[in-house]
């Protein structure tokens, strides 16, 4: 047993060197009993070392907590740019932005679809003069922005450049996130516009010029967050979600750039739902799974690249309308899970989200119930506090099976590519019956009682008194941005809209062309969102779904 | 009491890709014995009109959950009116508790909350379609 004892040995110097070279918070490492308490406890690899199961940093949240970056956003874009201003004004530096769904289909505020839509889930995004009201007056060199939104994701990415240049900050200043992970849509979400190979080309258009341009931009987060919320289980989105990890990372090589060049920028985004110790171990398996396979499989030799660095958001779909308070109780376990699973930031959702867009005061709520986890319990004092534990070692060694199985398949399904596999997947329905089936199996489970949920199929007295406080959103705004967009459309020039959308359609022809560029151009002659993605369409097409159940 | 003869479409209208719900719902009619006609995503109140024409459907289900029941659901409830069909609309999802009254209004037979088990489903289309429609 030498030879485990000299490798013991080494991890322990290593880790030791990482952990002295780090800097701490400014705070007491000890109990509420004054028990002093060590950074890390049992055995390595420890965390900040391949393969990265215990965490990605030697001193994880004793330099720095986990980032607590709500999700907001309704209304017009003057609306949410007060908002902006407020969290500035209170010292955040993060800006989250959620948009309606007309925007994320990519439709425009006066189309038919947006009918009851508009300006209700996020923000009403129709040109670039709604991006220039929602930054208005703040500085985007300063700021950290992230962006949620899939299908039209470039072009609303070229909008954000385009406010950032014309107020003088150059676009490699810029720093935040865009999700753009289009896979998911077709498996999970179903915010699709275009088939999923011209989708994939846009998000390699993206990478490669934020690779070349924009260093401090994150150009995918790839989202399991929403694959769970249509119903997966655990293993499936740990499974399907790195899968879509291997596609972008095989079409952006395919594409030319260099593995080491973007997959630093990678981030991931998981759900923490309630069965406890199984998401802990989903996420330590998933650091463990992508380092191997970044490493082994596709040739990244930079730690940064092996580090899977992830986002969490408690499991909106775990909420019940049913006494809404008790919401309260199932986020503080959840947001526990995702603390001890090691993750990078956090979103705690409000109880009054299973009946609508959170009032203030449930946020607030929200916030404090994962201020109270970071700064109450003790659990940021040691890293990976529960590894070495056997059922959690036994429950991450179960979740990387499973995942390995699933990888497998889609490998078999793509002669050898993951990119292949994931295609031909979306194409059969083999994503979505998979989510489907476990989803009615759950739901099975509830309705015979064999699965217990508090207020919906047990303890169900007090169901009876319903929550007063919701919010409304004013439908005003649907006709407020309908005129926005008909005085824009009358001021511009028209003959350079149309030029412009030309040089979309001419460039989307030609796959070797980078669409950013045009888009760039598109977005800053004021086209509207529909124009862009219609022009686009009449290249790529546009993606329906068969009706499978 | 099965009613192997009721046959319902479900869809979602507009542009929410929320499927999860309508996806268990379809299932959970068909394990009771009823013909569902599911068009899932992006359906107009026109599509789901001819459907229900075609299928010679009893009933229509809507599955809403982005705050677009006040608009979208009166405007399926008129559509069918609009093209002679005397058939229910039963709505579930997230619905306040004050819309319902107005949605009941508005023509809606029945509204599911997320609590609706699956017996209280497939009563809900029995009781829309024998014109006694609860809740």
């Amino acid at each position: 047993m030498s030879d485990h004892n000299t490798a013991g040995d080494e991890y322990r110097d290593a880790w030791q060197a990482a952990y002295e070279a780090a800097q701490l918070r400014d705070t007491a490492f000890s109990t509420m009993s004054g028990v002093e308490v060590d950074p890390v406890y049992g055995e390595g690899p420890y965390p900040g070392q391949y393969p990265y199961t215990r965490g990605i940093h030697a001193s994880m949240y004793r330099s720095r907590l986990w980032t607590m970056r709500m999700f907001a956003g309704f209304g017009t874009a003057e609306d949410t740019n007060v908002r902006f201003k407020e969290i500035l004004r209170n010292g955040g530096t993060g800006l989250s932005t959620a948009f309606d769904m007309p925007t994320l289909m990519g439709r425009d505020s006066d189309s038919e679809w947006s009918l009851g839509e508009v300006g209700r889930a996020g923000v009403a995004v129709d040109t670039l003069a709604d991006v220039e009201d929602l930054f208005a007056d703040i500085d985007l060199s300063g700021v950290s922005t992230s962006m949620t939104i899939n299908g039209p994701a470039p072009i609303v990415m070229a909008m954000y450049i385009a406010v950032a240049e014309k107020t003088g900050v150059e676009r490699a200043a810029l720093s935040g996130t865009i999700q753009n992970d289009i896979l998911k849509e077709y498996q999970a979400q179903k915010e699709y516009i275009f088939p999923p190979r011209p989708s994939v080309r846009l998000i390699t258009d993206l990478m490669r010029f934020t690779s070349a341009e924009m260093p401090r931009w994150h150009p995918v987060s790839v989202s399991g967050y929403h694959i769970r919320e249509a119903g997966s289980t655990a293993a499936q989105e740990l499974a399907f979600t790195l899968a879509n990890g291997f596609a972008y990372v095989e079409a952006a090589v395919a594409a030319g750039i260099d593995v080491d060049a973007f997959a630093p920028r990678l981030s991931f985004f998981f759900n923490a739902h309630s069965d406890f110790f199984e998401e802990i171990g989903k996420f330590r398996a998933a650091r463990r799974i992508w380092a191997r396979w970044m490493k082994d499989r596709y040739g990244a030799k930079d730690p940064k690249s092996h580090m899977l660095r992830f986002h969490t958001q408690t499991a909106g779909v775990s909420l019940t309308a049913q006494q809404p308070r008790n919401n309260i109780a199932r986020v503080a376990t959840q947001a526990l899970s995702a603390a001890l699973g090691g993750t990078q930031s956090l979103h705690t959702d409000s109880y009054d989200e299973a009946l609508a867009l959170p009032t203030e005061e449930a946020a607030r709520i929200a916030l404090r119930t994962q201020q109270i986890v970071a700064h109450e319990t003790g659990v940021a004092n040691v890293a990976d506090p529960l590894g070495g534990a056997p059922y959690v070692e036994w429950m991450t060694d179960e979740m990387e099976r499973r995942a390995e199985e699933v990888f497998a398949h889609l490998d078999r399904l793509g002669d050898g590519s993951i990119l292949e596999g994931v295609y031909a997947g979306i194409e059969d329905g083999y994503f979505v019956s998979e989510i489907a089936e476990a989803s009615y199996r759950f739901q099975r489970e509830v309705n015979s009682g064999q699965r217990i949920i508090v207020g919906v199929n047990a303890f169900t007295e007090g169901n009876e008194d319903s929550e007063q406080n919701l919010l409304r959103i004013d439908p005003g705004v649907e006709d407020l941005q309908r005129k926005r967009l008909a005085a824009v459309k009358s001021d511009r020039d028209d003959t350079a809209v149309e030029a412009a959308l030309a040089r979309v359609r001419a460039d989307a022809a030609d796959a070797g062309t980078n669409l950013i560029p045009a888009l760039l151009d598109a977005v800053s002659a004021y086209a509207t969102l529909e124009e862009v993605v219609a022009a686009l369409e009449s290249e790529f097409g546009r993606y329906t779904e068969k009706a499978v159940i | 009491m099965a009613d192997p003869q009721i046959r319902i479409v479900l869809a979602k209208l507009g542009l929410d890709g929320h499927d999860r719900g309508l996806r268990v719902v379809t299932r959970m009619l068909r394990d009771a014995g009823f013909e569902v006609v599911y068009l899932g995503l992006r359906q107009t109140t026109e599509m789901v009109v001819s459907a229900a024409i075609q299928e010679d459907a009893d009933a229509v289900g809507l599955s809403l959950h982005n705050a677009s029941h006040m608009t979208l659901a009166p405007r399926m409830v008129q559509a069918l009116r609009d093209n002679g069909l005397d058939i229910p609309v039963i709505v579930g999802g997230i619905i306040p508790d004050d819309d319902i009254g107005p949605l009941h209004d508005a023509g809606v037979a029945a509204i599911l909350g997320p609590g609706a088990s699956a017996a209280d489903v497939a009563q809900a289309v029995r009781d829309a379609v024998a014109g006694n429609a609860a809740v």
